[in-house]
Protein backbone atom coordinates (compact mmCIF):
# COMPACT_ATOMS: atom_id res chain seq x y z
CA UNK A 1 0.00 0.00 0.00
CA UNK A 2 1.31 3.56 -0.78
CA UNK A 3 0.66 6.47 1.33
CA UNK A 4 -2.89 8.23 0.58
CA UNK A 5 -1.81 11.54 1.13
CA UNK A 6 1.50 13.46 1.13
CA UNK A 7 2.37 15.00 4.42
CA UNK A 8 3.10 18.61 5.31
CA UNK A 9 6.72 19.46 6.04
CA UNK A 10 5.66 19.75 9.71
CA UNK A 11 4.14 16.74 9.60
CA UNK A 12 7.10 15.17 8.39
CA UNK A 13 9.16 17.14 11.13
CA UNK A 14 7.09 16.08 13.90
CA UNK A 15 6.79 12.40 13.36
CA UNK A 16 10.78 12.50 12.99
CA UNK A 17 10.91 14.10 16.26
CA UNK A 18 8.48 11.75 17.95
CA UNK A 19 10.70 8.66 16.23
CA UNK A 20 14.13 10.32 17.39
CA UNK A 21 12.87 10.87 20.93
CA UNK A 22 11.34 7.60 21.48
CA UNK A 23 8.16 8.88 21.91
CA UNK A 24 7.00 6.60 19.06
CA UNK A 25 8.89 3.38 17.79
CA UNK A 26 9.49 3.27 14.21
CA UNK A 27 8.00 -0.29 12.49
CA UNK A 28 8.61 0.72 8.41
CA UNK A 29 5.01 0.69 8.23
CA UNK A 30 3.48 4.08 7.39
CA UNK A 31 1.03 4.64 10.49
CA UNK A 32 1.89 1.80 12.44
CA UNK A 33 3.95 2.75 15.37
CA UNK A 34 4.89 1.00 18.88
CA UNK A 35 4.51 3.73 22.07
CA UNK A 36 7.16 4.39 23.91
CA UNK A 37 6.93 5.02 27.68
CA UNK A 38 6.80 8.76 27.77
CA UNK A 39 3.95 8.95 24.88
CA UNK A 40 1.76 6.35 26.64
CA UNK A 41 1.89 7.91 30.70
CA UNK A 42 0.48 10.89 28.48
CA UNK A 43 -2.07 8.67 26.78
CA UNK A 44 -3.24 7.00 29.56
CA UNK A 45 -3.56 10.44 31.82
CA UNK A 46 -6.10 11.67 28.81
CA UNK A 47 -7.78 8.49 29.21
CA UNK A 48 -8.44 8.52 32.56
CA UNK A 49 -9.87 12.12 32.39
CA UNK A 50 -12.19 11.51 29.94
CA UNK A 51 -13.16 8.71 32.63
CA UNK A 52 -13.92 11.77 35.33
CA UNK A 53 -15.82 13.87 32.56
CA UNK A 54 -17.84 10.59 31.96
CA UNK A 55 -18.36 10.10 35.29
CA UNK A 56 -21.81 11.94 35.45
CA UNK A 57 -23.59 9.48 32.62
CA UNK A 58 -23.00 6.36 34.69
CA UNK A 59 -22.02 4.39 31.64
CA UNK A 60 -21.96 0.90 31.83
CA UNK A 61 -18.46 -0.25 31.00
CA UNK A 62 -18.23 -2.77 28.62
CA UNK A 63 -14.95 -4.30 26.89
CA UNK A 64 -14.08 -5.84 23.47
CA UNK A 65 -11.38 -7.24 21.57
CA UNK A 66 -10.19 -5.16 18.34
CA UNK A 67 -11.58 -7.79 16.32
CA UNK A 68 -15.46 -8.04 15.21
CA UNK A 69 -17.18 -11.21 14.08
CA UNK A 70 -17.09 -10.48 10.31
CA UNK A 71 -21.06 -10.40 10.19
CA UNK A 72 -20.94 -7.52 12.11
CA UNK A 73 -19.15 -5.50 10.10
CA UNK A 74 -21.58 -6.90 7.40
CA UNK A 75 -24.93 -6.60 9.38
CA UNK A 76 -23.68 -2.76 10.35
CA UNK A 77 -23.20 -1.70 6.13
CA UNK A 78 -19.84 -0.70 6.51
CA UNK A 79 -18.68 -2.01 3.18
CA UNK A 80 -21.30 0.71 1.68
CA UNK A 81 -19.99 3.60 3.15
CA UNK A 82 -15.98 2.24 4.04
CA UNK A 83 -14.84 -0.19 1.95
CA UNK A 84 -11.22 1.41 1.17
CA UNK A 85 -10.88 1.29 5.16
CA UNK A 86 -11.69 -2.00 6.50
CA UNK A 87 -8.99 -4.32 7.06
CA UNK A 88 -10.37 -8.48 7.20
CA UNK A 89 -8.41 -11.08 8.69
CA UNK A 90 -7.28 -14.16 6.78
CA UNK A 91 -5.40 -17.06 8.01
CA UNK A 92 -3.51 -19.86 6.17
CA UNK A 93 -6.07 -22.77 5.12
CA UNK A 94 -4.69 -26.25 3.59
CA UNK A 95 -2.15 -29.51 4.24
CA UNK A 96 1.38 -29.89 4.63
CA UNK A 97 2.50 -28.66 1.19
CA UNK A 98 0.28 -25.92 1.26
CA UNK A 99 2.27 -24.79 4.70
CA UNK A 100 5.56 -25.81 3.72
CA UNK A 101 4.85 -23.67 0.03
CA UNK A 102 3.49 -20.28 2.09
CA UNK A 103 6.74 -20.71 4.30
CA UNK A 104 8.80 -20.59 1.29
CA UNK A 105 6.96 -17.62 -0.27
CA UNK A 106 7.31 -15.69 2.86
CA UNK A 107 11.02 -16.32 3.54
CA UNK A 108 11.46 -14.91 0.01
CA UNK A 109 8.89 -12.10 1.19
CA UNK A 110 6.94 -12.90 -1.82
CA UNK A 111 3.34 -13.16 -2.15
CA UNK A 112 1.79 -15.43 0.31
CA UNK A 113 -1.84 -14.81 0.19
CA UNK A 114 -2.79 -17.73 -2.20
CA UNK A 115 -2.44 -20.15 1.02
CA UNK A 116 -4.87 -17.67 2.84
CA UNK A 117 -8.38 -17.72 3.68
CA UNK A 118 -11.14 -15.19 5.28
CA UNK A 119 -11.79 -15.80 8.46
CA UNK A 120 -14.66 -15.16 10.53
CA UNK A 121 -13.02 -11.87 12.04
CA UNK A 122 -11.99 -8.46 10.51
CA UNK A 123 -10.50 -5.84 12.51
CA UNK A 124 -12.58 -4.06 14.76
CA UNK A 125 -12.93 -0.04 12.43
CA UNK A 126 -14.70 1.99 15.40
CA UNK A 127 -14.68 0.97 19.18
CA UNK A 128 -18.88 1.40 19.04
CA UNK A 129 -19.23 -1.32 16.31
CA UNK A 130 -19.44 -4.10 18.96
CA UNK A 131 -21.69 -2.09 21.60
CA UNK A 132 -25.19 -2.45 18.78
CA UNK A 133 -24.74 -6.22 18.72
CA UNK A 134 -24.18 -6.74 22.13
CA UNK A 135 -27.09 -4.33 23.11
CA UNK A 136 -29.60 -5.95 20.83
CA UNK A 137 -29.09 -9.40 21.93
CA UNK A 138 -30.07 -8.22 25.24
CA UNK A 139 -33.53 -7.54 23.94
CA UNK A 140 -36.00 -4.18 23.95
CA UNK A 141 -34.06 -1.44 25.56
CA UNK A 142 -35.42 0.11 28.96
CA UNK A 143 -37.53 3.55 29.10
CA UNK A 144 -34.75 5.47 29.94
CA UNK A 145 -32.01 3.68 27.13
CA UNK A 146 -28.83 2.38 27.96
CA UNK A 147 -25.14 4.65 27.89
CA UNK A 148 -22.24 2.30 27.16
CA UNK A 149 -18.44 3.64 27.60
CA UNK A 150 -16.68 0.88 25.28
CA UNK A 151 -13.42 2.19 26.76
CA UNK A 152 -10.29 3.41 24.51
CA UNK A 153 -9.96 0.22 22.32
CA UNK A 154 -7.26 -0.37 19.02
CA UNK A 155 -9.24 0.16 15.85
CA UNK A 156 -8.12 -0.17 12.36
CA UNK A 157 -8.47 2.01 9.24
CA UNK A 158 -6.72 1.22 6.07
CA UNK A 159 -5.01 4.61 5.41
CA UNK A 160 -0.80 4.57 5.70
CA UNK A 161 0.27 7.90 5.91
CA UNK A 162 3.46 9.77 6.95
CA UNK A 163 1.45 11.86 8.91
CA UNK A 164 1.78 11.12 12.37
CA UNK A 165 -1.90 12.13 13.13
CA UNK A 166 -2.98 9.18 10.84
CA UNK A 167 -1.96 5.93 12.27
CA UNK A 168 -3.73 2.94 10.43
CA UNK A 169 -4.18 1.76 14.32
CA UNK A 170 -4.92 3.53 17.16
CA UNK A 171 -6.66 3.80 20.47
CA UNK A 172 -10.53 5.31 20.09
CA UNK A 173 -12.49 6.53 23.13
CA UNK A 174 -15.97 5.76 22.62
CA UNK A 175 -19.22 6.03 24.82
CA UNK A 176 -22.20 5.14 22.91
CA UNK A 177 -26.28 6.23 23.84
CA UNK A 178 -29.04 4.02 22.58
CA UNK A 179 -32.52 5.63 23.65
CA UNK A 180 -35.44 8.08 22.19
CA UNK A 181 -34.61 10.37 19.42
CA UNK A 182 -34.55 13.55 21.66
CA UNK A 183 -32.57 12.00 24.88
CA UNK A 184 -29.83 10.75 22.53
CA UNK A 185 -29.87 14.11 20.45
CA UNK A 186 -29.41 16.40 23.40
CA UNK A 187 -26.79 14.03 25.51
CA UNK A 188 -24.57 14.09 22.08
CA UNK A 189 -24.62 18.06 21.94
CA UNK A 190 -23.75 18.03 26.15
CA UNK A 191 -20.76 16.02 25.03
CA UNK A 192 -19.74 18.61 22.50
CA UNK A 193 -19.17 21.22 25.01
CA UNK A 194 -17.44 18.96 28.32
CA UNK A 195 -14.91 17.78 24.81
CA UNK A 196 -14.29 21.39 24.33
CA UNK A 197 -14.08 22.37 28.05
CA UNK A 198 -11.76 19.49 28.51
CA UNK A 199 -9.26 20.75 25.74
CA UNK A 200 -9.64 24.22 26.30
CA UNK A 201 -8.01 23.22 30.30
CA UNK A 202 -5.55 21.24 28.63
CA UNK A 203 -4.47 24.70 26.77
CA UNK A 204 -5.09 23.25 22.95
CA UNK A 205 -7.68 25.74 21.73
CA UNK A 206 -10.25 23.82 20.40
CA UNK A 207 -12.62 24.50 17.61
CA UNK A 208 -15.88 22.76 16.47
CA UNK A 209 -17.75 22.05 13.66
CA UNK A 210 -20.17 20.40 11.45
CA UNK A 211 -17.85 17.18 9.05
CA UNK A 212 -18.04 14.55 7.52
CA UNK A 213 -16.80 11.23 7.69
CA UNK A 214 -14.61 9.90 4.78
CA UNK A 215 -17.19 8.10 2.93
CA UNK A 216 -16.00 6.27 -0.43
CA UNK A 217 -16.49 7.26 -4.80
CA UNK A 218 -18.61 9.30 -5.71
CA UNK A 219 -21.91 7.87 -3.87
CA UNK A 220 -19.34 8.38 -0.90
CA UNK A 221 -19.65 12.50 -1.47
CA UNK A 222 -23.35 12.38 -1.98
CA UNK A 223 -23.76 10.52 1.74
CA UNK A 224 -21.13 12.75 3.16
CA UNK A 225 -23.12 16.24 1.67
CA UNK A 226 -26.20 14.26 3.26
CA UNK A 227 -24.43 13.87 6.26
CA UNK A 228 -23.65 17.71 6.91
CA UNK A 229 -26.80 19.34 5.61
CA UNK A 230 -28.52 16.92 8.50
CA UNK A 231 -25.72 17.88 10.89
CA UNK A 232 -25.24 14.07 12.01
CA UNK A 233 -21.73 14.89 12.69
CA UNK A 234 -19.55 17.15 14.69
CA UNK A 235 -15.83 17.26 15.23
CA UNK A 236 -13.74 18.68 17.84
CA UNK A 237 -10.42 19.51 16.22
CA UNK A 238 -6.94 20.97 17.54
CA UNK A 239 -3.73 22.37 15.70
CA UNK A 240 -1.09 19.13 15.12
CA UNK A 241 1.50 19.72 12.50
CA UNK A 242 -1.57 20.31 9.62
CA UNK A 243 -2.31 23.54 7.40
CA UNK A 244 -5.22 22.69 8.82
CA UNK A 245 -6.38 21.83 12.44
CA UNK A 246 -6.42 18.06 13.10
CA UNK A 247 -10.07 16.23 14.76
CA UNK A 248 -9.14 15.05 17.80
CA UNK A 249 -12.73 13.96 18.97
CA UNK A 250 -16.37 13.56 16.71
CA UNK A 251 -19.91 13.23 17.69
CA UNK A 252 -21.94 11.21 15.81
CA UNK A 253 -25.41 10.86 15.66
CA UNK A 254 -27.07 7.57 13.52
CA UNK A 255 -30.55 8.78 13.64
CA UNK A 256 -31.57 4.90 13.22
CA UNK A 257 -29.57 3.62 11.49
CA UNK A 258 -27.54 1.18 13.74
CA UNK A 259 -31.18 0.67 15.85
CA UNK A 260 -32.46 -0.88 12.33
CA UNK A 261 -29.37 -2.52 11.33
CA UNK A 262 -28.93 -4.71 14.42
CA UNK A 263 -33.08 -4.69 15.30
CA UNK A 264 -32.20 -2.82 18.68
CA UNK A 265 -35.76 -2.15 20.04
CA UNK A 266 -37.36 0.00 22.64
CA UNK A 267 -39.69 -1.98 25.55
CA UNK A 268 -42.09 1.25 24.74
CA UNK A 269 -42.06 0.48 21.27
CA UNK A 270 -40.88 4.13 20.12
CA UNK A 271 -38.22 4.66 17.67
CA UNK A 272 -34.54 3.67 19.01
CA UNK A 273 -31.45 6.43 17.57
CA UNK A 274 -28.10 6.26 18.29
CA UNK A 275 -24.98 8.43 19.02
CA UNK A 276 -21.59 7.74 19.77
CA UNK A 277 -19.02 9.99 20.72
CA UNK A 278 -15.28 9.26 19.75
CA UNK A 279 -12.14 10.50 21.27
CA UNK A 280 -8.55 9.74 19.24
CA UNK A 281 -6.58 9.28 22.95
CA UNK A 282 -2.82 9.48 20.17
CA UNK A 283 -4.63 12.39 18.81
CA UNK A 284 -4.74 14.06 21.70
CA UNK A 285 -1.62 13.31 22.81
CA UNK A 286 -0.01 14.38 19.35
CA UNK A 287 -2.07 17.61 20.22
CA UNK A 288 -0.21 17.91 23.70
CA UNK A 289 2.98 17.30 22.71
CA UNK A 290 2.30 19.66 19.93
CA UNK A 291 1.23 22.44 22.07
CA UNK A 292 3.25 22.21 24.85
CA UNK A 293 6.69 20.50 23.16
CA UNK A 294 8.09 17.12 23.21
CA UNK A 295 9.88 17.28 26.90
CA UNK A 296 6.23 16.63 29.46
CA UNK A 297 8.60 18.09 32.05
CA UNK A 298 8.16 21.89 30.99
CA UNK A 299 4.95 21.61 30.38
CA UNK A 300 2.60 24.79 31.99
CA UNK A 301 2.24 22.83 35.59
CA UNK A 302 -1.67 23.61 34.80
CA UNK A 303 -1.86 21.16 32.05
CA UNK A 304 0.40 18.56 33.93
CA UNK A 305 -1.86 19.10 37.33
CA UNK A 306 -5.27 18.70 34.81
CA UNK A 307 -3.73 15.37 33.97
CA UNK A 308 -2.52 14.06 36.89
CA UNK A 309 1.23 14.13 35.15
CA UNK A 310 4.05 15.12 37.40
CA UNK B 1 -40.34 9.34 -16.55
CA UNK B 2 -42.57 9.72 -13.45
CA UNK B 3 -43.19 6.10 -13.43
CA UNK B 4 -39.71 4.62 -14.70
CA UNK B 5 -38.44 6.84 -11.55
CA UNK B 6 -41.50 5.23 -9.60
CA UNK B 7 -40.33 1.75 -11.09
CA UNK B 8 -37.21 2.60 -9.57
CA UNK B 9 -37.98 3.86 -6.13
CA UNK B 10 -39.73 0.78 -5.55
CA UNK B 11 -36.76 -1.42 -6.29
CA UNK B 12 -33.81 0.58 -5.04
CA UNK B 13 -35.20 3.07 -2.74
CA UNK B 14 -36.56 0.78 0.19
CA UNK B 15 -39.26 2.85 1.03
CA UNK B 16 -41.90 2.52 3.83
CA UNK B 17 -45.31 3.72 1.64
CA UNK B 18 -45.92 2.45 -1.80
CA UNK B 19 -44.14 4.22 -4.44
CA UNK B 20 -46.39 3.70 -7.09
CA UNK B 21 -49.45 5.65 -6.02
CA UNK B 22 -46.71 8.07 -4.54
CA UNK B 23 -47.33 11.77 -5.91
CA UNK B 24 -44.69 13.48 -8.05
CA UNK B 25 -44.08 16.35 -5.31
CA UNK B 26 -44.51 14.05 -2.38
CA UNK B 27 -41.24 14.08 0.12
CA UNK B 28 -39.13 10.61 -0.65
CA UNK B 29 -37.50 10.81 3.04
CA UNK B 30 -40.76 11.06 4.92
CA UNK B 31 -42.19 8.16 2.90
CA UNK B 32 -39.11 6.55 4.22
CA UNK B 33 -35.84 7.04 1.93
CA UNK B 34 -32.70 6.86 3.77
CA UNK B 35 -29.01 8.35 3.18
CA UNK B 36 -28.09 5.21 1.83
CA UNK B 37 -31.18 3.92 0.01
CA UNK B 38 -30.90 7.81 -1.97
CA UNK B 39 -27.38 6.69 -2.98
CA UNK B 40 -28.95 3.51 -4.34
CA UNK B 41 -31.66 5.05 -5.98
CA UNK B 42 -29.05 7.65 -7.20
CA UNK B 43 -26.80 4.71 -9.23
CA UNK B 44 -29.97 3.30 -10.65
CA UNK B 45 -31.33 6.66 -11.93
CA UNK B 46 -27.61 7.08 -13.49
CA UNK B 47 -27.92 3.39 -15.08
CA UNK B 48 -31.69 3.60 -16.21
CA UNK B 49 -31.62 7.13 -18.29
CA UNK B 50 -27.77 6.65 -19.22
CA UNK B 51 -26.57 10.41 -17.09
CA UNK B 52 -23.88 10.97 -14.41
CA UNK B 53 -24.97 13.29 -12.07
CA UNK B 54 -22.08 15.95 -11.53
CA UNK B 55 -20.95 16.52 -7.97
CA UNK B 56 -22.92 19.80 -6.72
CA UNK B 57 -25.93 17.62 -7.70
CA UNK B 58 -25.52 15.09 -5.45
CA UNK B 59 -27.46 16.48 -2.38
CA UNK B 60 -30.70 15.72 -0.78
CA UNK B 61 -32.86 18.25 -2.35
CA UNK B 62 -32.12 16.52 -6.07
CA UNK B 63 -33.45 13.13 -4.77
CA UNK B 64 -36.39 14.79 -2.08
CA UNK B 65 -39.25 13.70 -4.46
CA UNK B 66 -39.95 12.14 -8.11
CA UNK B 67 -40.46 15.80 -9.43
CA UNK B 68 -37.17 17.27 -8.28
CA UNK B 69 -35.42 13.36 -9.57
CA UNK B 70 -37.00 14.35 -13.03
CA UNK B 71 -36.25 17.31 -13.21
CA UNK B 72 -32.71 17.12 -12.47
CA UNK B 73 -32.31 14.13 -14.98
CA UNK B 74 -34.05 16.51 -17.63
CA UNK B 75 -31.38 19.02 -16.76
CA UNK B 76 -28.89 16.46 -17.21
CA UNK B 77 -30.19 14.68 -20.57
CA UNK B 78 -29.58 15.75 -24.06
CA UNK B 79 -32.29 17.79 -26.16
CA UNK B 80 -33.79 15.14 -28.05
CA UNK B 81 -33.44 15.85 -31.79
CA UNK B 82 -36.68 16.94 -33.08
Amino acid sequence: MTPTTAPTPRQTALLAQLLATGLLIDSGVPGVYGRGAAFEEIRLAVDRLIDSVAAGDDAEALRFPPVLPRRHLETSGYLASFPHLAGTIFAFEGDEQDAAAQARDADAHARWDRHQQMTDVVLTPAACYPVYPAIAARGPLPPHGVCIDAGGAYVFRCEPSQDPARMQMFHQREIVRLGEPETVAAWRNVWRERCMTLLDDLGLEPATDVASDPFFGRQGRMLATSQRQQALKFEVSVAIAGDEPTAVASFNYHRDHFAERFGILAQTGGAVHTACLGFGLERITLGLLAAHGLDRGAWPPGVRLRLGLS
Amino acid sequence: MHDTIRALLTQSGRLTTDASTLPVDADLYTAGLTSHGSVTLMLAIEEAFDVEFPDHMLTREVFSSIGAIAAAVAELRPIPAA
